[in-house]
C-alpha cells in the first residue's frame, strides 16, 4: 500500500471515530476508547527508538507525564484550547528526546535503558518541586464546559485522541518504509557496521529520540483533560513505562503494525479487567502476556503470523 | 580518480593500552597494497583509525583526491565514508536480520552514492550473479562465502575509490578464499579502485598485492616492495612459512 492509499485509510479511521461519536450514547466506551488510542500512540512512539532502532527507553512515563504537565503549565499561564497546546507538548518533548539523546546515546544496550529510568525520575523530583503545576499537591484542571459540535467533552478527547493515533501510526510507517527507517535498522543489527557503510548513526539516533519523544508528550498533551486532576504519582505511572515496552513487544517491535496490535490487544484486556475484576490486575496481566509472548513469539504477534503464513523470508 | 593514502607516524590504543606505535605506510593509486601480521598486532586498530572509528593520539592519515589533500583525523566514519573510502569488515559483519537487498542499499547510503544506485547494483549483479538470485533472503542465511560477496557488493554500492579489506579470509575454505581474492584483483582493475588489505594468510594475499607491510607489535617491521622479496624475506618466513629466524 503506498503512503497516499495508506492515509486515507487513516483518515478515514478517523472520521469514523468522528461518526462513533454520533452513534454511540455510553460515554463509558469513549472513556475506554481513549486510553487504547493513547497506548497506540506511546506504544508506536516507543517502537521507533526501541524497535525500529533497538534503543530500550524505560522513560517513556516520564516523557508522557512531561507531555501532560507541559498542558498544565501553559493552561495555568494562558487559556489556549486543547488542540493548540497538544503541538506545544510535542515540542517540549521532543526537545527533552533530543536532549537524553544527546546524553544518553554514547551508552548502549542496558546502560542506555538505566539512563532513561533516571531521567524519569529526575523529570518527576522537578515536577514534585514547581510550585506553577501544583507541586506534590497535584493540581486541577477544569473542563470547558462545552465543546465545538461533540455532545460530550469525553467525546471531544476521544476523536482529538484517535486524530493523535492516526499522525503516529502513520509516521511510524513512513519511517519504517524510508531510507531513514533502512538506516534505523541497521543501527540495531549493528551499529558498527552501520557507522563504516557511512550511516551518520549519530543524527540518526537523536532523530529518532526526537520523534519518538515529541509522539510521546502529544498521548500525554490531553491526559490532564481526561481525568481533570493530576499529581506526579499518576502521570509518572509505572503503568506507562512497562505497557509501552510491553505493548510493541507483544504485537512486534519491527513493524509499525506490532504496536498497534500489542496496545488493541493489551489496553483492551486491561479495560474490560478494570471493569470486570479490579484495576489493580492490569499490570499482573502485562506480566504475564509478556513472558508467554516472550516464549512463544519472540518477534511478536506480527513475526508469529509471518512466521506461519507468509513467505517473508524474515520468518 | 587518483586517489591515494597516507599514514604517517600514527600512534593508537585503547585506554591504556597502545596498539600502535608509529605506524607509516601509503597506498598509492591503483595500488593493490597488503597489510600483513597475525593476530594483535594492530591491522584492525590502524583499519579503524583510518575509517574514523578509533581516534589516534599522535600522528597524520591523509587521502589525496586528484590533487586535493583531506586531513582524515578528527573525521567521523560518514564523513570519512563520503570521502570515498570503505570497509569490508573483518568476519563480514552484515545486517542478518535484513535482506540482501537492503544490505546493498544501506551500501549506498550516503549522499553522493544515491545517485547511483541502480549502475551500482547492476554492477554488483554482474560480479556476483548470485545476489541477485537471492535478494530478498536473509543475508544471515546465506553460507560464508556469498555472504562475503554480499560484503564486499555492500561495500561496492557506495562508489568507493579506495577500499579497505579487513581479513577477507576469515572463516572462509581454502578454496573460496582463493576465489575471493581473484574476485578482488577483478574489482579492482575493473573500476580503477586502490586497496589496502589486511591479512592473515600470506600465501593468498601475496598471489594479488602490488607490495605489503609485515606489522608486528604496533610497528611496521618490514615493507616489501613486491611479492617476490616478500616470500624471500627472513621476517615472512619466520612468521608464515615456518622458516628459523
Amino acid at each position: 500500500m503506498s503512503h497516499r492509499t495508506f492515509f486515507f485509510v487513516v483518515l478515514g479511521l478517523v472520521l469514523v471515530s468522528l461518526g462513533l461519536t454520533k452513534a454511540i450514547e455510553n460515554e463509558y466506551y469513549f472513556f475506554a476508547g481513549y486510553v487504547i488510542l493513547q497506548y497506540i500512540v506511546l506504544a508506536t512512539a516507543w517502537n521507533i527508538l526501541g524497535g525500529f532502532t533497538g534503543y530500550v527507553n524505560f522513560g517513556s512515563a516520564g516523557f508522557f507525564a512531561a507531555g501532560a504537565y507541559t498542558t498544565v503549565a501553559v493552561v495555568k499561564w494562558v487559556d489556549l484550547p486543547l488542540l493548540a497546546l497538544i503541538p506545544l507538548s510535542g515540542i517540549v518533548c521532543g526537545l527533552i528526546g533530543l536532549a537524553t539523546g544527546y546524553l544518553t546515546l554514547r551508552l548502549r544496550g542496558v546502560y542506555f535503558a538505566i539512563a532513561t529510568l533516571a531521567l524519569a525520575i529526575v523529570l518527576e523530583t522537578i515536577i514534585a518541586n514547581w510550585e506553577h503545576v501544583g507541586g506534590a499537591a497535584g493540581a486541577f484542571v477544569i473542563r470547558p464546559k462545552e465543546v465545538m459540535f461533540f455532545d460530550s467533552y469525553v467525546e471531544f478527547l476521544f476523536w482529538t485522541m484517535s486524530l493523535l493515533a492516526a499522525i503516529a501510526v502513520f509516521a511510524a510507517r513512513y519511517i519504517q518504509h524510508s531510507r531513514f527507517g533502512r538506516g534505523l535498522a541497521a543501527i540495531r543489527d549493528d551499529e558498527g557496521v552501520a557507522e563504516s557503510m557511512g550511516v551518520p548513526t549519530l543524527k540518526l539516533k537523536l532523530m529518532s529520540t526526537t520523534i519518538s519523544g515529541a509522539l510521546m508528550g502529544l498521548a500525554g498533551a490531553p491526559f490532564v483533560y481526561y481525568v481533570t486532576y493530576i499529581d506526579p504519582p499518576s502521570a509518572f505511572n509505572l503503568e506507562y513505562a512497562v505497557n509501552a515496552v510491553a505493548m510493541p513487544m507483544i504485537g512486534g517491535p519491527t513493524s509499525w503494525l506490532g504496536p498497534v496490535i500489542g496496545a488493541v490487544l493489551l489496553g483492551g484486556a486491561q479495560q474490560i479487567a478494570t471493569v470486570t475484576i479490579s484495576s489493580e490486575l492490569n499490570l499482573l496481566i502485562v506480566g504475564i502476556m509478556l513472558v508467554v509472548f516472550v516464549i512463544v513469539a519472540p518477534d511478536g504477534i506480527v513475526g508469529l503470523v509471518r512466521r506461519l503464513f507468509s513467505k517473508d523470508p524474515r520468518a | 580518480m587518483a586517489n591515494s593514502l597516507h599514514i604517517e607516524n600514527v600512534v593508537a590504543g585503547y585506554g591504556a593500552a597502545r596498539v600502535l606505535d608509529g605506524v607509516s605506510i601509503s597506498v598509492s593509486a591503483g595500488e593493490t597494497v597488503g597489510l600483513l601480521g597475525t593476530n594483535g598486532n594492530g591491522k584492525s586498530t590502524l583499519i579503524k583509525c583510518i575509517m574514523g572509528m578509533v581516534q589516534p593520539t599522535a600522528g597524520t592519515i591523509r587521502v589525496e583526491d586528484d590533487g586535493r589533500s583531506v586531513d582524515l583525523v578528527g573525521q567521523t566514519p560518514e564523513q570519512v565514508v563520503e570521502s570515498g573510502i570503505v570497509l569490508v569488515p573483518e568476519g563480514r559483519r552484515l545486517f542478518p536480520d535484513l535482506t540482501v537487498g537492503e544490505n546493498m542499499m544501506l551500501g549506498a547510503y550516503r549522499r553522493t552514492a544515491r545517485a547511483d544506485v541502480e549502475r551500482n547494483r547492476a554492477l554488483c549483479f554482474d560480479a556476483f550473479p548470485v545476489l541477485k538470485e537471492r535478494q530478498n533472503q536473509l543475508a544471515g542465511s546465506m553460507s560464508g562465502g556469498e555472504q562475503q560477496m554480499l560484503a564486499i557488493a555492500r561495500a561496492l554500492m557506495s562508489s568507493p575509490k579506495i577500499l579497505i579489506v579487513d581479513e577477507p579470509s576469515v572463516g572462509l575454505a581454502p578454496i573460496l578464499v582463493g576465489r575471493m581474492m581473484t574476485k578482488i584483483k577483478e574489482l579492482k582493475d575493473q573500476y580503477g579502485l586502490t586497496v589496502l588489505m589486511a591479512e592473515q594468510n600470506f600465501h593468498q594475499a601475496s598471489r594479488i598485492v602490488d607490495r605489503a607491510y609485515v606489522i608486528v607489535g604496533g610497528r611496521i617491521a618490514f615493507e616489501g616492495k613486491s611479492a617476490e622479496e616478500l616470500r624471500n624475506n627472513e621476517l615472512v618466513k619466520q612468521y608464515y612459512l615456518g622458516g628459523e629466524a
